[in-house]
């Protein structure tokens, strides 16, 4: 096991927790955060893969800055929308039983 | 204007990207003078993008001159041909039904102020989606679609809208981070993002196998496919109705044709014929479920919404019928593969007139309560008629381009001795006719009852259009199956009964 595989598997870890936090917080900003901690999983892992052998590959940081960006302008977003929702019903959390009502 | 001739796949994404920084600029104002030049320009270049296609095969478009591992390629061939005609003849009848769509309150008018931008952003992402031939440029055209989508379903400003819009930002957003994990493993792994140069290095193993199951997870995601459509229903339902249109039509396509992508000249054989019998059992199991759910709906949208999950599910019956015929010495293969692209097209088309002509109806009545359609039949004949076109398509009955497409599958289905999927089909057509009738019997009853406000006649002729497209392509196919033969991958045997 060397560093690279360290990184890799903190990555997923990172992925990992961030979708269980998804999943199981209710609270939007909870949700958001969850989100953000996943994607940052992600891009840890693109930037262990881009150290092989004696140079780092430059691609993936342009892509993992690529990413940075679109994250950043997504939460924004989410976090506008979320404060949104919170003037609109008075809750910060998804309707649990306006979903898939029939 | 030369580079508009010889390179005219740059201006399906230069112009609608250009038109949303203009029209922000704008500020609301001269509305007009943006929206007529961008649908003349988009159709132009996509005539000339299909006459050269057509003219000289599928070929390689370099970005800015930089060679595929360093540069960002677009392929065009005949797949991403039909998906970007299909994106410009719904997003020209959306764009004028838009025009007559926005009221004058000051509300109304902040409303429509943002629908341009967004509208044109979306455009010029989804088309950048159907050129793009990299598996990194297709996460940034997902990711710059979904926002804008997003954006689009909470300008109609209802509690339902936002947290349906919130709920689908948040499921978009994981299944492109599914889907850019496993484009960075194939990175790690064979040090290339182009499709065409990772195609001859992919190997089976371990590693390609996880990307392909989280790259999957994400598509089936941002598709809707059973069990993750949930999202779709109240994000569709609520947005404003011409959004509905682009969303149920276009948006949703955009992961379709992804995976399809990915499954036909990507992953290694063994690995996707085994994917593509569970894409087909939860594609079979979308279409009886969201028939089930169009059935007992109670109102108008969320009952087309529905019946959008249903008709995704036939998109994935594709695979596992695609995949039977493969190598072999017959068609099966590539009528499953046409079958498959021409429910794409027909469905877009007719979902589009569908919820296009659901807003002329809201207008009308102030409400989609499927009792309030009483008599508006014979108000609005021009609808009816445009309603009725689509759902002959929907249904798969002759003459609409949606039986051209259900025949396709069908015939593959029972010549191969594939009855599951056969039967899924049948079940699911009789289905379509009971949710559909569900609407028409209402309209055709007369009843005085209720509001009643004239709809401007720009928005019934837009739905009406769409409508009659949806015919059009049933009555003539071939030229589609033409175009489609163009760098079809060989995968597929005899195309049509013709040796390629």
């Amino acid at each position: 096991m060397n560093i690279t595989h360290l990184y890799g598997l903190a990555g997923v870890l990172l992925l990992a927790i961030g979708m269980y936090g998804v999943l199981i917080q209710p609270h939007l900003l909870k949700k958001l955060l969850s989100l953000n901690i996943a994607s940052g999983g992600v891009f840890l892992l693109m930037v262990a893969l881009a150290f092989r052998g004696e140079s780092p590959d430059p691609v993936p940081h342009a892509l993992v800055l690529t990413g940075i960006v679109i994250s950043v302008s997504a939460t924004a977003y989410a976090v506008a929308l979320a404060a949104r929702i919170y003037r609109a019903t008075g809750r910060a959390s998804l309707d649990q039983t306006g979903g898939d009502r029939s | 204007m030369t580079s508009l001739l010889q390179q005219p796949e740059v201006w399906l994404v230069a112009v609608p990207v250009l038109a949303a920084c203009v029209s922000f600029a704008m500020n609301g104002r001269a509305r007009l003078a943006v929206v007529i030049p961008v649908i003349v320009f988009v159709s132009m270049a996509m005539a000339l993008t299909t006459w050269k296609l057509s003219d000289s095969g599928a070929y390689i478009h370099q970005i800015g001159g930089w060679i595929a591992p360093l540069g960002i390629s677009w392929r065009i061939d005949g797949l991403a041909v039909v998906m970007l005609l299909l994106t410009t003849l719904v997003g020209a009848g959306v764009s004028v039904y838009s025009l007559a769509y926005f009221g004058d309150s000051r509300e109304e008018r902040h409303r429509e102020r943002y629908f341009w931008p967004l509208w044109f952003f979306l455009w010029g992402s989804l088309n950048a989606i159907f050129l793009s031939n990299d598996i990194f440029n297709w996460y940034v055209s997902l990711e710059l679609s979904g926002l804008a989508a997003v954006a689009l379903i909470t300008l109609s400003n209802k509690p339902e809208a936002l947290t349906g819009g919130m709920r689908y930002l948040i499921l978009a957003l994981s299944a492109s981070l599914f889907y850019l994990l496993g484009v960075s493993l194939l990175y790690g792994q064979y040090g290339t993002l182009d499709l065409d140069g990772l195609a001859n290095v992919i190997e089976r193993q371990h590693l390609t196998m996880t990307a392909m199951a989280v790259m999957t997870i994400g598509m089936a995601i941002k598709a809707a496919l059973f069990p993750v459509h949930f999202w779709l229903p109240p994000a569709h339902a609520n947005a404003p109705s011409p959004v509905s249109a682009v969303l149920s039509a276009l948006v949703v396509k955009g992961g379709f044709y992804i995976q399809l992508r990915l499954m036909t000249e990507l992953w290694p054989i063994d690995m996707t014929v085994a994917l593509s019998n569970g894409l087909g059992l939860l594609g079979g199991a979308a279409i009886i479920w969201g028939s089930y759910h169009a059935i007992r709906q109670s109102h108008l949208k969320p009952l087309i919404a529905y019946s959008t999950v249903a008709q995704l599910g036939y998109l994935f019956l594709m695979f596992p019928l695609m995949t039977i015929g493969w190598w072999a010495d017959n068609d099966w293969s590539s009528r499953a593969w046409a079958g498959g692209i021409y429910q794409a097209l027909s469905h877009g088309l007719a979902k589009a007139s569908l919820f296009l002509s659901a807003g002329v109806l809201i207008h009308a009545r102030g409400s989609d309560n499927l009792e309030g359609l009483r008599g508006l039949g014979e108000r609005l004949p021009m609808t009816a008629t445009a309603m009725a076109l689509a759902g002959i398509s929907l249904m798969g009955i002759p003459p609409g381009a949606g039986f051209i497409a259900k025949w396709l599958m069908l015939t593959v289905a029972m010549s191969s001795g594939q009855w599951l999927w056969a039967g899924i089909m049948i079940v699911g057509g009789l289905m379509a006719v009971g949710y559909l009738f569900r609407i028409f019997r209402r309209l055709m009853t007369t009843s005085d009852e209720g509001d009643y406000h004239r709809p401007s006649r720009i928005m019934e002729y837009a739905a009406l259009y769409l409508a009659i497209l949806s015919i059009a392509f049933g009555l003539s196919s071939l030229p589609v199956f033409e175009l489609l033969k163009h760098g079809a991958t060989s995968l597929l045997g005899t195309y049509l009964g013709v040796t390629p």
